[in-house]
């Protein structure tokens, strides 16, 4: 049992760290065609993004990963119930991931905009999908007790769905936006942070209403008031979104950023508390529900498995940072002209 | 057109098109980090030259590689979930590790390789590099271990409806999954020394770079030779080792219809699976084939009648994919071989050159082939022995499956498509002249 709640922590740990980490990038994706105009500001945009976003990807592999090892069932019933949804996905991370490669290899303006299209699109729906997907776990996915979805991608396109789908978006836009003011400066910069303070107040009024309706279409708060203390993972992340708003306005760059990704782990383990033990809940009946303790791998490999994450997620967190490190500075024009590599 | 049946082709688009750049990653990652220590310690500006234009044509596969990689971990939870569920506890770790363990090496140190010219020293821009090629061979381990596994289960309980690790020292050193990586670590090597031999023919031939092409054959030569001879010794320890553990795999791949002692390989046989014999049987060689499998010319060979119909491979598939794939493995010992004697007077060869050339779509063939014997050749199981890919299939919509198969085929149509072509287009135009 005990065990079972570690993994189920871990599990939503990865997701985290992978909304936060790849949440900036694919909010920067999609904010391609409306802050970079020049092709010198695309290049921009691209090298702030470019030397990380491969790493950042990982943590999704590695939730799904962890998923199949450590929780078999929930891998097997989630993946085949969110089955278009997750082909797109796949498919927006596939036209994206090339883009990066492809765009600069060819001199021509028309090839370049179809691959800044396939970036803004590739961006936009994995940061909406994931947050439609997550909503509607929360809210309770129609499935059986052989883990037989009923119901096909429209089932998931319900108002609070949706409303998950936006706030994901907004969430990773003003982060994307920050980290490009972390990595910029000049005009561009200016535009970075215009586009975060217009974002900002829109993210509050949906996170605010997100709250709201999460009341009404999910059970999440069931464990809030079984145990009161978890309100302190509410109270964090208003007071990270807050904050974000104020170091916005004190030029502070990092702290901006830092807040936001507060925030995004916030959101996140907002959902996951209000889960617990649940993790791909049923809304025909709350006995199919996928759980932490029905749905997981023996405790031999639970155990191994503990070790291994143990062992390697410290040290890839440790090159990350590395890497992060070495590429946190500001971009000068000299830094552009990567192709060349 | 059913789930299963759409399934199986949306999983074998997937994997195959996938192994496509996979090979090329391998390998050519070790001639770059090669390329890249001799620039290092030597200063010479043309191993510089060497490392930036080989290293384009590897970050331009590695791209798609890796995008196509996703989609393999993503098919076993949607399209494969009754498998997932039933193997995950021992199946599922070994991804969760290669994930863990190496993918995010790799992907993380792309972004430094790339990007960090200017940032890091020589001496550890180069270490970067071989960081890369070691993390994507040690992903490949991994991955071949999971492979290994459902051809030959072992480490494992049947327990609360499921496989459950019992073993996990077993699972990661059996001897299937050691022969397993060496035979494909060797294939990866074999593809990418053809491909910079190749290329470099291309050049050799019009004569231009002359040094720069001679010196980056050599380096792929030396590779080649190595590794084409060690692998026609691999791929026959390989196939006795099979030939105890998959009995029918081994009847389907050789076309073997009745058990015999001094059982004969033939050197052309067209299997008839409706009559259980070959239509055509020519010059056969008594008891080759009881000595290759077996190690003796008197042991027994199970044909494939020991094995009920439901329980055969295809044999025509198994058959001729396996004998091409062979025939393509002597080619490349015989060519490369015949390289190293050439290897100091290269340009006056234009006949080899040309040869070289356009050998360089042939061990993609030989690697599709393997895998296609290695997969087609274990039905009908998934898990050899204990689960049937037909119990194995989500339980979802055939139109969902439908769908997405038509947008594998048209979105990996167009990649391949782009991918191949800024390849031979970068190829083509030779190193960058710094």
């Amino acid at each position: 049992m005990a065990l079972q709640n570690v993994w189920f922590l871990l599990w939503g740990l990865l997701w985290a760290i992978y909304f936060l980490t790849d949440g900036f990038d694919l909010g920067l994706g999609t904010l391609l065609p409306f802050i970079a105009r020049t092709e010198e500001e695309k290049s921009v945009v691209h090298n702030a993004i470019g030397p990380l976003w491969n790493g950042n990807e990982v943590w999704l592999i590695t939730a799904g990963g962890v998923t199949f090892a450590a929780f078999p069932r929930v891998y097997a019933v989630m993946f085949s119930s969110l089955y278009s949804a997750l082909m797109l996905i796949l498919f927006a991370l596939i036209v994206r991931g090339v883009s990066f490669e492809f765009r600069g290899k060819v001199e021509s303006p028309g090839w370049k905009r179809i691959w800044d299209t396939t970036m803004f699109l590739g961006s936009l729906l994995p940061a909406i999908l994931f947050g439609a997907a997550f909503a509607n776990i929360f809210r309770g996915i129609p499935i059986d007790q052989q883990g037989i979805y009923h119901g096909n991608l429209l089932t998931l396109l319900n108002p609070y769905g949706l409303l998950g789908g936006v706030l994901f978006l907004l969430l990773f836009l003003v982060h994307g936006a920050l980290w490009l003011a972390v990595r910029t400066e000049g005009k561009i910069h200016e535009k970075a942070g215009a586009a975060a303070r217009k974002l900002w107040p829109v993210l509050l009024v949906v996170a605010v209403i997100f709250l709201i309706a999460t009341k009404f279409a999910t059970n999440l708060y069931a464990n809030y008031l079984a145990h009161p203390v978890l309100f302190a993972i509410i109270l964090l992340t208003v007071l990270a979104l807050l904050g974000t708003r104020v170091f916005i306005a004190k030029c502070g760059d990092w702290k901006a950023w830092f807040s936001s990704a507060v925030t995004i782990v916030g959101a996140t383990f907002f959902g996951i508390a209000g889960l617990f033990p649940n993790m791909f809940p049923s809304s025909l009946n709350p006995a199919y529900s996928l759980t932490a303790h029905n749905a997981s791998s023996s405790p031999l490999t639970l155990k191994i498995m503990l070790i291994v994450v143990l062992l390697f997620i410290p040290i890839v967190l440790i090159y990350q940072i590395w890497a992060y490190n070495l590429f946190k500075g500001k971009l000068k024009k000299e830094d552009l002209a990567y192709e060349e590599a | 057109m059913n789930v299963l049946f759409l399934s199986r082709l949306q999983f074998a688009a997937a994997t195959m098109f996938h192994f496509l750049f996979v090979p090329l990653t391998l390998g050519l990652s070790i001639f770059v980090a090669v390329m890249e220590t001799k620039y290092a310690r030597t200063g010479d500006e043309v191993y510089l030259k060497m490392t930036k234009f080989w290293g384009k044509l590897f970050l331009i596969n590695f791209a798609v590689g890796i995008v196509t990689g996703i989609t393999l971990e993503f098919q076993f939870g949607t399209n494969w979930s009754r498998y997932s569920a039933f193997v995950g506890d021992v199946f599922g770790s070994l991804l969760a590790i290669e994930a863990s363990a190496a993918f995010f090496l790799e992907s993380t140190l792309i972004g430094v390789w790339i990007f960090g010219w200017k940032k890091l020293s020589r001496r550890a821009h180069a270490t970067v590099m071989w960081f890369i090629a070691g993390a994507s061979n040690l992903s490949a381990v991994w991955i071949l271990i999971a492979n290994s596994w459902m051809q030959h289960p072992v480490g494992y309980v049947i327990r609360n409806g499921r496989a459950e690790l019992a073993d996990f020292a077993r699972v990661v050193l059996q001897e299937w999954a050691v022969l397993e990586f060496s035979h494909v670590f060797s294939a990866a090597l074999i593809l990418s020394s053809f491909f910079v031999m190749g290329i470099s023919a291309y050049h050799l031939l019009k004569k231009q770079h002359v040094d720069f092409f001679t010196k980056s054959f050599r380096i792929a030569l030396a590779f080649g030779v190595l590794f084409s001879v060690f692998e026609v010794v691999e791929g026959h320890i390989h196939g006795s080792d099979l030939a105890e553990k998959q009995p029918a795999k081994l009847a389907a791949m050789e076309s073997h219809w009745e058990t015999s002692t001094y059982a004969p390989k033939y050197l052309f046989a067209l299997p008839d699976e409706q009559k259980e014999r070959n239509s055509i049987e020519i010059l056969p060689i008594p008891g080759l084939l009881s000595l290759l499998a077996k190690h003796s010319p008197s042991a027994e060979v199970e044909g494939l009648k020991a094995f009920p119909r439901d329980e055969r491979p295809p044999v025509f598939i198994s058959y001729a994919s396996f004998n091409t794939m062979v025939a393509l493995g002597f080619y490349f010992a015989v060519m490369t071989i015949i390289g190293w004697f050439k290897r100091n007077r290269l340009v006056e060869s234009p006949r080899y050159l040309k040869f070289m050339l356009y050998s360089i779509p042939l061990p993609y063939l030989a690697v599709e082939l393997g895998w296609i014997l290695a997969e087609v050749g274990r039905q009908p199981w998934i898990v050899y022995g204990i689960m049937k890919t037909s119990d194995a299939v989500s339980p979802i919509a055939t139109s969902q499956v439908f769908v997405s198969f038509l947008a594998f085929i048209v979105v990996y149509g167009l990649l391949g498509a782009v991918g191949y072509s800024l390849i031979i287009m970068n190829a083509r135009r030779g190193p960058a002249t710094v």
